[in-house]
């Protein structure tokens, strides 16, 4: 055993880069699930942005595009699911597990000819000055942009849904939508927006994945994050501030396991696989026991069916 | 503009015609999807949906397959489909699949070699039990805390695939197995091997229990004053409140069955057609079972009529790769049509659509 | 092409029975376990198909079926693959084996072919690679090659072949750098990019400047790329788009010639019931082109020992060896029997670390 081969500052860094992913894509979900739908085909989601990015950051040469196309991919097919749950009125546990189904088949078929390709380099960041500072600057910023980028959203979603009207029209949606409705607020027009919001994020922690953490396409390979996302949603009691606590907590236990691995410790690595997720129980539980904080719960319409009766 | 009115009661004209309508126009679809990918579309559909059961060569052999397919997800169905009706989201019964399969043959291997026929009830013991408490961990939580068991019962599917993982290559570990991971054989175990009851019919235990919980699911709904309060529940809980139905009982109760339903799949699909307790043993029956239980209207010989149709795009999607070489990835893309135009559909049996203004912007 | 012509010309000419070879095409089924676009274990299996399929021409016809899941769902592709009418059938994952062994009890006129197991008969063949001959080497240039001394492993489940992956690895090292230490990271999967490059930073970060992988995707050589002065190895296909650095070599799963020569002798009615386990020598183990990173002797030394490894002169277990536990495992000059290598469950000496049970 040799834990002080572990550095904890390389191990923090590379928390960062793991969790990532699962930040772009549970940011997204935690948008659609504050205004009431509850959406499982992130999964599809990921990977159709996974393969989308991908193509077309090789056909154009360009991350950037790759990237943007990625977050379109993922938004036209969460639209599909939009249609389908908030037009033609369907459930959504069984729409979402469609989605993912669909997705991951979509993806295999457009990516046939992509396997074993390499995708351009996305530049590391860098920021001069700033990434020497001992400790602070490999932590924090020699990463590359999508990193930033994530944690940036994540900070505009919580403003947005703390302190505009929008976010507040949002919550309202997913809190009481027959309230909503009656006060005049588009509801499905709304969660639509809301929808495909969280396809695009998805579809961006998706092409993460395959522009830059791996960086390859090979089919099935989010393998997982998707479902990740969801948990890391309910862990943070739908709060984007426990969001990152969320995904560095999942990204850590793998990150940390692996390291652990490393240095000769011998653990049970299925035992702390699943522990984030009992620990997630544990902090549904608290939270819906404790009746003064009700307010922290899930949001009350949450995978109801909208229909205007009137 | 078009307009949508909801039916005082679903239509059953509609009901009925749906899936007709649904299965057509994924015909469409996906013949379009297959004459991209340069295959011959009338051929590919004839191949997916006509030739498991009427061709020549593979009818006599896939036909009894469609059961082997269909059992576990009927089974599985049947009890999610009760706690839906009420309004009780059980969406892990993959996790309790899962756990009723280790606890079926931990059971089992548990008195290896021994030969007693005591056995293999044991072990459908066990399966159900482990599935039922599997179970009742969202149950529990949510009659206690009020936790919303959607989310438990996935959480804890993760959890019992970390187990599946860590007794594949640890406790029900096959001592003659050279190292792999993998139990012993249950199915090279005659104590323990889920045989067909009548031999070539596919009809093995687990396909009777499916057939079983179809019947016994349609009289608990119809004449049984649980069925009524589960569909009370579903419909107004407020007014199932007023009418004396006790809601903890109910979601006990409800999960309970799904539970061990569930569990008890997962116990005759490792005893008979996969054999042993693997990694891969979990193969997202539990999952599959909650779109199966959806097209099937959460409707007893629904669900028993999806659960078939699921199981002839699978048969007939792994025919399609076999004859026409269609890529794997075209079959679920097609069985994700399929299920989205069941679901898009669904909103005729429901509604109405009227055209003209709507009253209100 | 040519030469079956010719033999089939030379059927006719002896008067055999013409009309039962010419009768219809040898049907060649293959039972994937993971899609043919995974660029590894699959791909390289499909890429034998492919050559089968080119080599014989329309003399042949091959099925395919990916994405089979292990367990009730391969029994029934087996037997509908069979029942389509395939004179030969490869199974390409070894938990295939008992739906194997099921199916072709039921078929006993299909010949079966499975890949990495050890149940056989009269109509089932087992195969599988030595891909610990291709270690032998890799273990070599990293001893080499290593300056912090730390070589990284990322390993798949504890089973014997990776487990005799690593021994291999971990001899040669060590004979070239007595300094050497390895440091081994389970990753309980065969396939997931994300977790791959995780163990492979990981070991980075504590020191390795070689990672050994066997596990499938490309994500460990993206990650060695990124750090710089890291080198890797293709793992069961080339992966020369990392070349020459970080890949500096691989070891490739070439099934081609096996599958040429089973479905040549299905068509010749030759085929019986064999236990194959090749290695470099019949060309079932690939080893990928040494890049310029490695410097010239190194290479040099490399190219020896795979020369003697493939014509037998040498054996990559050969005494003296100890187990981890210092108990003698092979006399001086002795070479490891293939029953204890098929059941492999201990390190050699050296070694730190258990093994996870």
């Amino acid at each position: 055993m040799d834990l002080g081969s572990i550095n904890p500052i390389l191990l923090v860094a590379s928390l960062m880069v793991a969790a990532t992913p699962i930040i772009l894509a549970a940011i997204g979900e935690l948008v659609v699930e504050k205004a009431g739908v509850l959406n499982l085909g992130v999964e599809g989601m990921m990977i159709t942005g996974a393969v989308c990015g991908f193509i077309v950051a090789v056909e154009t040469d360009s991350p950037t595009l790759g990237f943007l196309c990625a977050a379109l991919g993922g938004a036209v097919l969460s639209l599909l699911f939009g249609l389908l749950t908030q037009y033609l009125l369907s459930n959504q546990v069984a729409t979402g597990l469609g989605l993912t189904l669909f997705g991951l088949g979509l993806s295999a078929l457009l990516g046939q000819s992509y396997v074993g390709l390499k995708a351009p380099a996305t530049p590391k960041l860098d920021i001069p000055v700033l990434s020497d500072i001992p400790v602070l600057g490999p932590v924090l910023f020699s990463h590359d942009l999508m990193v930033y980028l994530a944690l940036a959203l994540l900070a505009g979603v919580w403003a947005v849904l703390k302190y505009s009207r929008a976010g507040l029209i949002l919550r309202a949606v997913g809190e009481n939508h027959d309230a909503a409705h009656a006060l005049g607020y588009k509801v499905v027009r709304i969660r639509l927006l809301a929808i495909m919001f969280g396809g695009a994020c998805a579809g961006l922690g998706g092409a993460y994945v395959s522009l830059i953490r791996v960086p390859q396409w090979t089919e099935g390979m989010t393998a997982g994050a998707g479902w990740i996302a969801l948990a890391i949603v309910v862990f943070a009691s739908w709060k984007p501030g426990r969001v990152l606590l969320g995904a560095y907590l999942f990204g850590g236990i793998t990150v940390l396991q692996l390291n652990l691995q490393a240095a000769g410790v011998a653990i049970p690595v299925e035992y702390l696989s699943m522990s984030p997720y009992l620990i997630t129980i544990v902090v549904l539980v608290i939270m819906s026991a404790d009746r003064s904080r009700a307010a922290l719960n899930a949001p009350a319409s949450l995978g109801r069916t909208f229909h205007a009766s009137h | 503009m078009l307009r949508l009115e909801k039916r005082p009661t679903p239509s059953r004209f509609w009901a009925a015609m749906t899936p007709v309508l649904a299965v057509l126009a994924t015909m469409i679809a996906g013949g379009i999807l297959f004459a991209i990918l340069g295959k011959n579309p009338f051929e590919a559909i004839r191949i997916i949906f006509w030739d498991p059961l009427f061709h020549e060569q593979f009818a006599a052999y896939s036909r009894p397959q469609l059961l082997v397919k269909a059992g576990p997800l009927i089974l599985i169905a049947i009890g999610l489909s009760l706690g839906f009706r009420a309004g009780i989201w059980n969406i892990g019964a993959e996790g309790q699949y899962i756990m009723g399969a280790i606890c079926g043959a931990g059971a089992g291997l548990a008195l290896y070699p021994s030969e007693s026929f005591l056995i293999f009830p044991l072990m459908i013991l066990a399966g159900a039990l482990g599935g039922w408490a599997w179970a009742m961990i969202p149950a529990i939580l949510k009659t206690r805390f009020g936790t919303n068991e959607i989310l438990v019962s996935l959480m804890l599917v993760y959890v019992a695939e970390n187990i599946l993982a860590s007794v594949s290559s640890g406790l029900l570990r096959n001592p003659e197995g050279r190292g792999f991971p993998g139990s012993r054989n249950l199915q090279q175990w005659d104590a323990s091997a889920n045989t067909e009851i009548i031999a070539g019919t596919g009809m093995h235990w687990g396909v009777a229990a499916g057939f079983i919980a179809v019947i016994f699911a349609y009289v608990l709904l119809n004449k049984h004053i649980l069925g009524f309060q589960i569909r009370l529940t579903g419909e107004s809980p407020r007014a199932a409140r007023f009418a004396g139905v006790n809601p903890t009982r109910l979601i006990l109760i409800c999960l309970g069955l799904s539970g061990a339903l569930a569990g008890l799949a997962g116990m005759f699909e490792v005893t008979g057609p996969a054999g042993q307790i693997s990694i891969d043993f979990g193969s997202g029956y539990g999952f599959t079972a909650i779109i199966v239980a959806f097209l099937g209207r959460l409707h007893p010989v629904g669900i028993l009529l999806a659960g078939l149709l699921m199981a002839l795009t699978y048969i007939g999607g792994e025919l399609a790769q076999l004859m026409l070489g269609l890529p794997s990835a075209a079959i679920q893309l097609f069985q994700g049509m399929l299920l989205f135009f069941l679901l898009a559909m669904d909103v005729l049996s429901n509604f109405r659509i009227r055209f003209g203004k709507t009253e209100v912007a | 092409m040519k030469f079956t012509s010719i033999l089939t010309g030379a059927a006719l000419a002896l008067g055999l029975a013409g009309a039962a070879m010419a009768q219809d095409k040898t049907k060649v089924g293959f039972v994937y376990v993971g899609p043919v676009g995974d660029g590894g274990w699959t791909y390289e299996h499909n890429q034998g198909r492919l050559a089968v399929e080119k080599e014989f021409g329309d003399a042949v016809e091959t099925v395919f079926q990916e994405n089979v899941p292990e367990g009730a769902d391969a029994e029934r592709v087996l037997t509908q693959m069979a029942l389509s009418g395939a004179d030969l059938i490869f199974t390409t994952s070894f938990g295939y084996m008992d739906p194997t062994v099921n199916v072709a009890a039921k078929f006993p006129n299909v010949k079966f072919e499975h890949a990495t197991g050890y149940k056989r008969a009269d109509n089932v063949s087992t195969y599988s690679a030595r891909f610990y001959e291709g270690r032998a080497i890799q273990g070599h240039i990293a001893g080499k090659m290593t300056k912090s001394n730390v070589i990284g492993y990322i390993a798949s489940f504890p089973i014997p072949e990776v487990i005799r992956g690593i021994n291999s690895a971990y001899i040669h090292a060590k004979k070239v750098n007595p300094d050497v230490e390895f440091k081994i990271i389970w990753a309980y999967t065969w396939f997931d990019p994300a977790k791959e490059a995780d163990a492979a930073k990981a070991l980075i970060e504590q020191g390795a400047d070689v990672i050994l992988q066997h596990t499938d995707s490309t994500a460990p050589q993206a990650a060695a790329e990124q750090a710089g002065n890291v080198i890797t190895f293709g793992q069961a296909s080339d992966m020369g788009e990392y070349a020459p650095m970080p890949r500096v070599s691989s070891i490739i799963d070439n099934w081609a010639p096996y599958y040429l020569a089973r479905t040549k002798a299905v068509m010749d009615g030759t085929w019986t019931s064999v236990d194959t386990w090749d290695g470099i020598g019949a060309g079932m183990v690939g080893i990928g082109e040494i890049s310029d990173a490695v410097p010239a002797d190194v290479k040099a030394e490399a190219l020896a020992m795979k020369d003697a490894i493939a014509a037998g002169t040498y054996h990559p277990f050969t005494g003296p060896l100890k187990k981890q536990d210092g108990s003698d495992w092979l006399a001086e000059g002795e070479v490891a029997d293939d029953g204890t290598l098929a059941g492999m469950g201990f390190y050699v000496e050296g070694i730190v670390g258990d093994i996870p049970q």
